[in-house]
């Protein structure tokens, strides 16, 4: 098997699956319970949260557990919004987010408020300038991910961050679930204020994720309930995956570390192995990419009859985004780079791990080729 | 190209110590050695009135960090160090501006000849340095009243060392070089505040801890060693004494009317860490109280409570208010932790209106029904001592599991 879906979700690592059987068969108790149960399994979220904050380098108080990236960008964006909505109505986001931060935006639009959308040039990114232009009195929130999930582009959050270091009354929110592990983001440097991870995209599992609150900044809690993670975020804590979670984010840390450069030349290699097909039209960009994320286009031909032939030979790509891939519409990124619909809608997306190799590159290439040749074939 | 390879540290306080001093170098020498134990290449150099560490390759982030909680450091500063050697002299300077962000920026050179037989005098070395580094960058002034950088050159007779900025210690004295006290420690967040302050004035301390199970958790005591563990930042070790008390506060209870019985659990914490303190050869205690906030805590209180030792009892909240020890929790990371909303021994079994003057030979009086100075004796005996230090682990870190 060749997996190369790793922005759609990772395969979790062992080690990973041990803790979550371990805490889930031995310490099953309630963190709030009293009993000595209760204890362990409060210990082991403490210890988690510790962990976690040491590596991202912030505090163990500005660590909020969540079920993952959709709960913790929606927290995000309405717990800002019902928070601040005195302030102001107005948030900036991009034509290129996620749908879990770009639908919460529709909604809190039908609710009066007023949402723009940043465009990116034809390279996938959004100017300074820009949003800049865009900052008004009542604006109350910014919110724009770090890496892109359909081409890899790299946002320029630091510059943002040092933007908005001159408007103290917005809150500058980073969707990172596609950088965890692969593009360092420094979160204190880059002024950021909430930031979004999401456990199954660095070989964690699902049912658990990450919003970082930077202390000192309040919002309106999605969930209401039990008051648990600091009253911010009520329900049951789901101890085995958040414990999971944190094994998986100090390996995937260590893995950066180790396998970094190992990374890049892969993608370096897929990069110019791809452009050497006639047929294929690169999207990611060059520069400022992430060094897991390449997207092309096939000239027109159906990406879904590509996707499923790769499959036929234990190859795993993604058409888009995983979870717009169901719905057969052209990239959102794409379009909004500017691309036609053609290019847009025969868009393929190569998502690597650390763990992927130099030497699964021809081979998959090869059948690539050969589907390639075949989708003509039946397209003319 | 010319890196940092040295981090030079200043004593401050310490210089003036006169005999005691060289103890005292010593003694920071030391703690400095435990703090950076996990740097293995590190190699520490000591002078007259300096330390060094050469960095022989380390990253100097994480040194500087671990530095910054060291007590008896006033400041220290990343150092290039070179011959003495006028050319080598200004080429290291320049180096060592490059290093930083210095654009934009202004600065000045600060030169000492403490090396008399260095034939270039000291003006001639801020004449001479500064223009060098003015002929060989761009976008950097000259300011001689508030420059941004501050090259200083201090030529020793073993060598010349540049440095552009300094970075504040902790201050204080080295932990250690005072003795040692015993911290009586809740769990609140007052009396890691007191440990902090004690140890920065150079003591060495031990933590004690009343645990009255099954009126305080294990989540209590647990808490208490997460509290040590931040302290032992500031001083590598630090023994903690878990005390079972549960015996001496149900017999208060018994015996002592209500209005009497904090005053008198507060008594026989006192006798106990008192012996404890003898046993364990210390000379003082150490307490988080500070003036008039709770009913023990009136200045009546504390001389009641007082009574039962001539003991020294250091009281380093005595003059703060609260939101003061807050701030100084919060610096040392404690506070989240003293938060954490468990029953310690000084919560349960709260009187319903204690005495706010209480007098001391009524406690006295009222203690004198029961034998307490052997149910003293069997707590000291069943005292159980744990051993804390940063990778202090109990059962149940679950290490394999993260």
């Amino acid at each position: 098997m060749i997996y190369l879906d790793n922005s759609a979700t990772t395969k979790p690592f062992p080690e990973v699956i041990d803790s979550f059987v371990t805490v889930a068969t031995k310490y099953f108790g309630n963190p709030s319970s009293l009993h000595e149960l209760g204890r362990q399994a409060e210990r082991l979220l403490q210890q988690s949260r510790e962990q976690i904050a040491r590596l991202l380098h912030v505090k163990p108080n500005e660590i909020i557990f969540t079920s993952g990236g959709t709960e913790a960008n929606n927290m995000a964006i309405k717990g800002i919004a019902l928070q601040y909505k005195n302030r102001g109505k107005h948030i900036i986001t991009t034509a290129i987010e996620h749908p879990s931060v770009s639908e919460p935006c529709k909604q809190l639009e039908e609710l009066g408020f007023d949402v723009s959308y940043l465009p990116v040039n034809e390279k996938g990114f959004i100017t300074i300038d820009d949003l800049m232009k865009t900052i008004r009195d009542d604006t109350i929130l910014v919110s724009v991910m770090h890496v892109n999930n359909e081409v890899g582009s790299i946002q320029p959050i630091k510059e943002i961050g040092q933007l908005l270091k001159n408007y103290p009354k917005i809150v500058f929110h980073v969707d990172n679930v596609q950088g965890v592990s692969k593009v360092p983001l420094h979160l204190y440097e880059g002024r950021v204020d909430l930031c979004t991870m999401s456990a199954h995209k660095f070989h964690g599992l699902r049912g658990a994720g990450i919003l970082y609150i930077r202390e000192g900044i309040k919002l309106s809690p999605l969930l209401a309930g039990g008051e648990q993670e600091m009253k911010v975020r009520s329900g049951t804590e789901n101890v085995a995956a958040i414990v999971a979670m944190t094994k998986a984010l100090r390996m995937s840390l260590e893995m950066y570390e180790e396998k970094i450069h190992h990374l890049m030349k892969v993608k370096e290699a897929w990069i110019e192995q791809l452009s050497a097909i006639p047929d294929i039209q690169l999207n990611t960009p060059i520069d400022h990419s992430a060094p897991h994320i390449i997207n092309f286009s096939l000239n027109g031909l159906k990406s879904e009859v590509f996707v499923h032939e790769l499959a036929k030979h234990n190859i795993f790509v993604s058409t888009t985004s995983a979870c717009s891939s169901k719905k057969k519409a052209p990239s959102k990124t794409l379009i909004a780079m500017g691309a036609e619909p053609k290019r847009a809608e025969s868009a393929v997306r190569i998502s690597l791990s650390f763990k992927n190799t130099i030497e699964e590159i021809p081979i998959a290439i090869d059948v690539m080729k050969n589907a390639i040749k075949k989708l003509q074939e039946v397209t003319r | 190209m010319m890196k940092y390879d040295h981090i030079l540290i200043r004593f401050g306080e310490m210089s003036t110590k006169g005999k005691n001093r060289k103890r005292f170098v010593y003694r920071l020498k030391r703690n400095i050695e435990k703090k950076l134990r996990d740097f293995k290449k590190i190699e520490i150099e000591q002078t007259r009135d300096r330390l060094y560490i050469r960095l022989n390759g380390e990253s100097h982030e994480n040194i500087i960090e671990q530095l910054k909680h060291v007590f008896g450091i006033q400041s220290f500063s990343l150092a290039m160090r070179t011959e003495n050697d006028l050319e080598k002299i200004k080429e290291t300077a320049l180096a060592a501006i490059k290093e930083l962000p210095y654009e934009g920026k202004t600065f000045k050179v600060t030169a000492k000849r403490a090396y008399k037989q260095f034939p270039v005098g000291s003006n001639e070395l801020n004449y001479e340095i500064g223009s060098y580094i003015l002929r060989n960058t761009e976008n950097l002034t000259v300011n001689v009243h508030e420059p941004d950088i501050d090259v200083r050159v201090e030529v020793r007779q073993g060598g010349t060392d540049i440095t552009c900025k300094d970075i504040p210690g902790a201050g204080g004295l080295p932990v250690g070089t005072s003795g040692k006290a015993m911290l009586m420690l809740s769990g609140g967040i007052d009396s890691p505040v007191a440990g902090y302050l004690a140890m920065k004035r150079g003591l060495e301390i031990e933590a004690v801890h009343f645990f009255s199970p099954p009126f305080t958790s294990e989540r209590a005591k647990q808490k208490v060693i997460d509290l040590v563990k931040k302290l032992t930042e500031y001083s590598g070790k630090i023994k903690l004494h878990i005390v079972p008390f549960t015996e001496i506060q149900q017999t208060i209870q018994k015996q002592v009317p209500d209005g009497y019985s904090l005053i008198s659990t507060r008594r026989m914490m006192l006798r106990i860490t008192d012996a404890l303190r003898k046993k364990h050869n210390g000379l003082a205690i150490v307490t988080g109280e500070s003036l008039g906030q709770v009913a023990s805590q009136t200045l009546e209180s504390m001389a009641t409570i007082n009574d039962v030792t001539t003991t020294p009892i250091l009281r380093p909240l005595v003059a703060m208010d609260k939101t003061e020890i807050i701030e100084i929790a919060k610096k040392i990371d404690t506070f989240d932790i003293s938060v954490r909303p468990y029953e310690d021994c000084c919560t349960i079994f709260t009187p319903s209106a204690p005495k706010t003057r209480p007098k001391k030979e009524k406690a006295a009086h009222y203690e004198s029904f029961v034998d307490f100075e052997s149910l003293i004796n069997e707590a000291v005996n069943k005292t159980e001592t744990l051993i804390i230090d940063k990778n202090y682990k109990n059962i149940e870190e679950f290490e394999e599991l993260f």
